[in-house]
């Protein structure tokens, strides 16, 4: 199953051309640009790790690919990345644009699990298949 | 039919003759390094035109070294330089990142590498602008973390030519000496451009521009005393050409304030703004100078 989250999440996956075109966008704003990473997928993990520090510095977008590729020699095929732009403006101070740049070639997606409690309630959770896996050890193979 | 291109018409549209002009004006002298310069644009602007008709181009190998002697404007013509790639839309923000060996090198193993490519993903569209750059090399030394700073920068001036523009600068001989013992920089680099010492016309006219610029005048005399000061400064040693300029008139400023305080009051406004001989002649190189004979 194919995992989607952030901004554009409705589109296909980004080319690097296109990358490098939001990436721009977002220094353009003075957004400080943070790439992240993690083997976790569930939509509520929003504690991905940080590669690096955030880019709040750079001029130009060639800088952000420059570690996205470094970023990617490592974990690519095998963790998820992504690209947050983090508005430290008054008032804003959150992060205005985040999508997804590298997905595990193989995506097992998620199984719904029921429980019953008293009165016949339901409840739901949704687990992760490569959850069962220690960390680390996710989509290798 | 025959297709034309009006490359006049391209350079007035790229606004490279503002700053040809600006450079014409700001920069006194320099004549081997504006020719250079005005070489590399036309090149470039041809390069560009072919590019529109679809007849190929490789992109121009841009990286540089700017050797010369202290104070010829080494800097500053970098900094102009990143203005006009930026023009010509070969860098695509055209600011200028300065470093010396101590932005690039680390202190320990492990630190060169992330210190290095921080900076360089910092002046990624742009230039990087290397100072003193044989300092990188420290032949002394085999286990100098300078090396390890040296193959990256040559990768990447390798691999993203499109990204970056390079120039390394330093005193002449101390150059010959480091391209001659990393013969992988001198083969990446296109332009190697020497900046001639001032004459002392030269000299002159930039210590007028600087002082223009900072809302003062020379006096007639003061002319002439700077015109002397120059001619004595430049036989003795450690002259640095237009730094030693800017020097001597920090102090001669210094001197006319003094002057000013001590002599009659009230002062005349415009005398406020007025280096006089006396501010000049009472420099030191006139008495080595008297000493020597």
């Amino acid at each position: 199953m194919r995992v989607t989250q952030g901004t554009f999440s409705f589109l296909p996956d980004f080319t690097d051309e296109q990358i490098t075109a939001q990436a721009q966008y977002c220094l353009d704003n003075k957004w400080a640009v943070n790439l992240e990473y993690t083997d976790d997928p569930h939509p509520r993990n929003t504690y991905w790790e940080m590669w690096g520090i955030p880019m709040f510095d750079i001029p130009d977008a060639a800088g952000v690919m420059m570690e996205l590729a470094a970023c990617r020699k490592i974990h690519a095929g095998s963790k998820y990345i992504r690209l947050t732009a983090f508005d430290a403006t008054h008032g804003w101070e959150s992060i205005r644009l985040s999508f997804i740049t590298d997905r595990p070639i193989n995506e097992p997606g998620f199984m719904i699990e029921r429980q019953e409690r008293g009165g016949r309630n339901m409840a739901y959770t949704t687990r992760a298949y490569i959850a069962d896996k220690p960390e680390g050890e996710r989509y290798t193979g | 039919m025959t297709d034309t291109v009006d490359l006049q018409r391209d350079f007035a549209e790229s606004g490279l003759s503002d700053e040809f002009g600006q450079l014409d004006r700001e920069l006194i002298g320099l004549a081997p390094v504006k020719q250079r310069l005005r070489d590399i644009s036309a090149l470039l602007l041809v390069d560009a035109a072919r590019k529109r008709l679809e007849l190929a181009t490789e992109a121009p190998t841009l990286h540089m070294s700017f050797t010369g002697n202290p104070g010829t404007g080494k800097t500053t013509v970098a900094e102009r330089m990143a203005g006009i790639l930026h023009r010509l839309g070969l860098v695509r923000k055209g600011h200028l990142v300065s470093v010396t060996r101590d932005d690039l090198v680390g202190q320990y193993i492990g630190h060169t590498a992330p210190k290095t490519k921080e900076i360089l993903k910092k002046a990624m569209g742009g230039v990087l602008f290397i100072d003193e750059a044989y300092y990188l090399y420290r032949p002394e030394n085999e286990r100098d973390y300078g090396q390890e700073a040296i193959e990256i920068l040559l990768q990447v001036m390798e691999n993203q030519r499109d990204d970056l523009v390079v120039i390394l600068a330093g005193y002449g001989e101390r150059m010959e000496t480091f391209f001659a013992s990393n013969p992988g920089f001198r083969s990446r680099i296109a332009h190697h451009i020497d900046f001639p010492d001032y004459g002392d016309d030269e000299l002159v006219q930039i210590a007028e521009l600087m002082l223009e610029k900072q809302n003062y005048g020379l006096s007639a005399a003061g002319r002439e005393a700077l015109i002397e000061y120059v001619a004595a400064r430049k036989a003795q040693p450690l002259f640095a050409n237009a730094r030693s300029i800017r020097n001597a008139l920090d102090r001669a400023r210094l001197r006319q304030a003094n002057r000013m305080f001590a002599g009659p009051q009230p002062v005349a406004i415009e005398d406020l703004s007025i280096i006089d001989a006396p501010d000049i002649l009472a420099s030191r190189v006139f008495d080595a100078k008297d000493a020597g004979e």
